[in-house]
């Protein structure tokens, strides 16, 4: 790859030094990663040859849990556990799968509620993503603004189901709890509250030239390869890809709201650079607060629990059913024997099959642009290893 | 298009019962189709670059215990058409060997692994069949029905 030394170097008291290959460890304890996640750099002096993934550190047998589970409900905390940073969402696609297995609706009011409730938790995991991927490119101040909204999200969260982080929120079938009757007005007073933030968030960081010259042009991801890899949600959205699963394969009522999917243009660099994967998440934050401002408008008064028995048993059968969490395409594949106990379910997390391109997107790369690379990836190492 | 019009699609280009093309359209809430896991390889190629079917987006793969049979679940998406389809092959658990479909969709690499890390099921043709999740001197595969915990892995004691 680099074949500008032409005669071995040697130091200053003569001795010739090796210029062969080396293998460099990036992680499993490592800031940059975002996690426990070991990346095996194969590099030629300062540029990548190769990245091979080490992952696995975080596996708690998510799988194999659910299969010793006597209720579908048992399973819903587990899920929480595996994107630690949206566990709405994680709780969102189980129960979505769950019904769909079921065939039961759920009453409007719970589907209103579901809707607002994950949208403000992409916010609140895209401001983490934001966040620390200041960091990652040494940009501190942007982390503090992100916390200090995302805060704000937590504490409605907190005041709905008293958990700040782990929910157990959404139950098949309905809700843990109606929302308390201050969490509307509070809740508009954030989208309020949090419009203008975004706009100086982006003057801070994502229009900073610092903040552009690294990330522009760097960890270029082509729609094709995209698509091959399984990549979803901004990862996929970043490559110019009009791809979004509120809107192509509706779930819950996200056809009754107004908003634009976002997509990266190559506005400062090449389409699917880190920098268009960051302003996707970005301009997703404005397109949810529009969801959630209209649904705050029309959500309707009712009840918040469908009329279930206290143990499901769906009939045999197997459904997948998907949805559009921060990171991308979250599936549950849930095969029922007849019994209240699930015979399998597997996740299939997005941010598992985005891992997964990491090689592709890294072969010639600084060593120094591996951390904005992976940190544009916005993986938790929760949801990839289960 | 419907998965009924896909299968008809399938069964026209591969008529040889050897393909075991088996339709379970009437299965309760997910309709998928059984193949044979000696001819995924030119199903999957043959669904990927069909002008009809284009399916490019490989969702997920998973593996599952039939009890006495390992299969492997393949839900197949496509984005320009905008459809769905659940393939489905089943192999015996003593001679779990199915085809790679790494070759056609890359997304299958990690998920083929994760399935051989779980299920044992060997893919041929992959190119880095390693272990996933688990370390790589685990022994035995977890999300069997029959699987036990061993007793001690490398000197500690597993059961806490």
């Amino acid at each position: 790859m680099s074949e500008i030394v032409t005669t071995p170097p040697t130091s200053s008291t003569g001795r010739t030094l090796r210029t062969e290959e080396m293998i460099l460890n990036m992680g499993p304890q490592h800031p940059a990663t975002h996690g426990v996640l070991r990346l095996e750099l194969v590099v030629d002096g300062e540029i990548v040859v190769d990245v091979i993934p080490h992952i696995g550190y975080l596996h708690r047998c998510f799988e194999k849990h659910c299969e010793h589970m006597t209720n579908y409900q048992q399973v819903i905390p587990y899920t929480d556990r595996m994107d630690y940073v949206a566990s709405m969402t994680n709780e969102f696609g189980f129960v979505v799968a769950a019904e769909r297995l079921l065939k039961i609706q759920v009453p409007e009011r719970v589907e209103y509620i579901r809707v607002i409730m994950a949208e403000l938790q992409r916010i609140a995991s895209h401001l983490i993503a934001i966040g620390t991927y200041g960091i990652d490119i040494g940009a501190f101040t942007p982390f503090l603004y992100c916390f200090r909204d995302r805060e704000k999200i937590l504490d409605l969260f907190e005041m709905t189901c008293g958990a700040r982080l782990l929910y157990n929120y959404m139950w098949v079938g309905g809700l843990s709890h109606d929302i308390p009757p201050d969490f509307i007005p509070k809740a508009k007073e954030f989208c309020a509250y949090f419009k203008p933030n975004i706009k100086e968030l982006n003057d801070l960081l994502t229009y900073n030239e610092i903040f552009v010259k690294r990330t522009a042009n760097v960890g270029v991801l082509p729609a094709d390869v995209a698509i091959n890899y399984g990549c979803s949600g901004p990862m996929l959205r970043g490559s110019g890809v009009d791809w979004d699963l509120r809107r192509d394969d509706p779930y819950s009522i996200y056809n009754k709201f107004a908003w634009d999917v976002c997509v990266g243009k190559g506005e400062m660099g090449t389409v699917g650079d880190c920098w268009d994967r960051h302003i996707v998440r970005a301009r997703e934050m404005e397109q949810s607060i529009r969801i959630i401002e209209q649904a705050l408008e029309q959500i309707p008064e009712g009840n918040v629990q469908a009329a279930l028995p206290k143990r499901i048993r769906p009939n045999p059968g197997e459904v997948y059913a998907r949805i559009e969490s921060p990171r991308g395409e979250l599936g549950y594949y849930i095969v029922s024997d007849g019994s209240a106990t699930p015979y399998r379910i597997k996740a299939r997390s997005p941010a598992f099959s985005n891992l997964s391109v990491i090689n592709e997107i890294s072969k010639g790369a600084m060593i120094a642009d591996m951390v904005a690379i992976a940190g544009s990836i916005d993986i938790v190492l929760g949801e990839v290893d289960r | 298009m419907s998965p009924q019009e896909i299968l008809e699609r399938l069964t026209s280009k591969f008529p040889d019962p050897a393909f075991g093309i088996e339709a379970k359209l009437d299965a309760q809430v997910d309709p998928f189709i059984k193949v044979s896991p000696q001819h995924i390889i030119e199903i999957a190629q043959f669904l990927r670059d069909d002008d009809e079917l284009q399916f490019d987006f490989l969702s997920s793969l998973s593996g599952i215990d039939l009890k006495g049979k390992l299969g492997v679940v393949y839900h197949l998406f496509s984005i320009a058409k905008r459809h769905k389809i659940t393939l489905r092959v089943e192999v015996p658990t003593d001679a779990a060997e199915v085809q790679s479909v790494e070759s056609i969709w890359k997304t299958a690499n990690w998920h083929e692994r994760e399935a051989f890390d779980l299920f044992g099921i060997r893919f041929a043709g992959h190119p880095d069949m390693r272990r996933i999740l688990l370390p790589y001197d685990w022994e035995g595969y977890p999300l069997r029905k029959d699987y036990q915990v061993p007793e001690f892995y490398n000197g500690m004691r597993v059961p806490y």
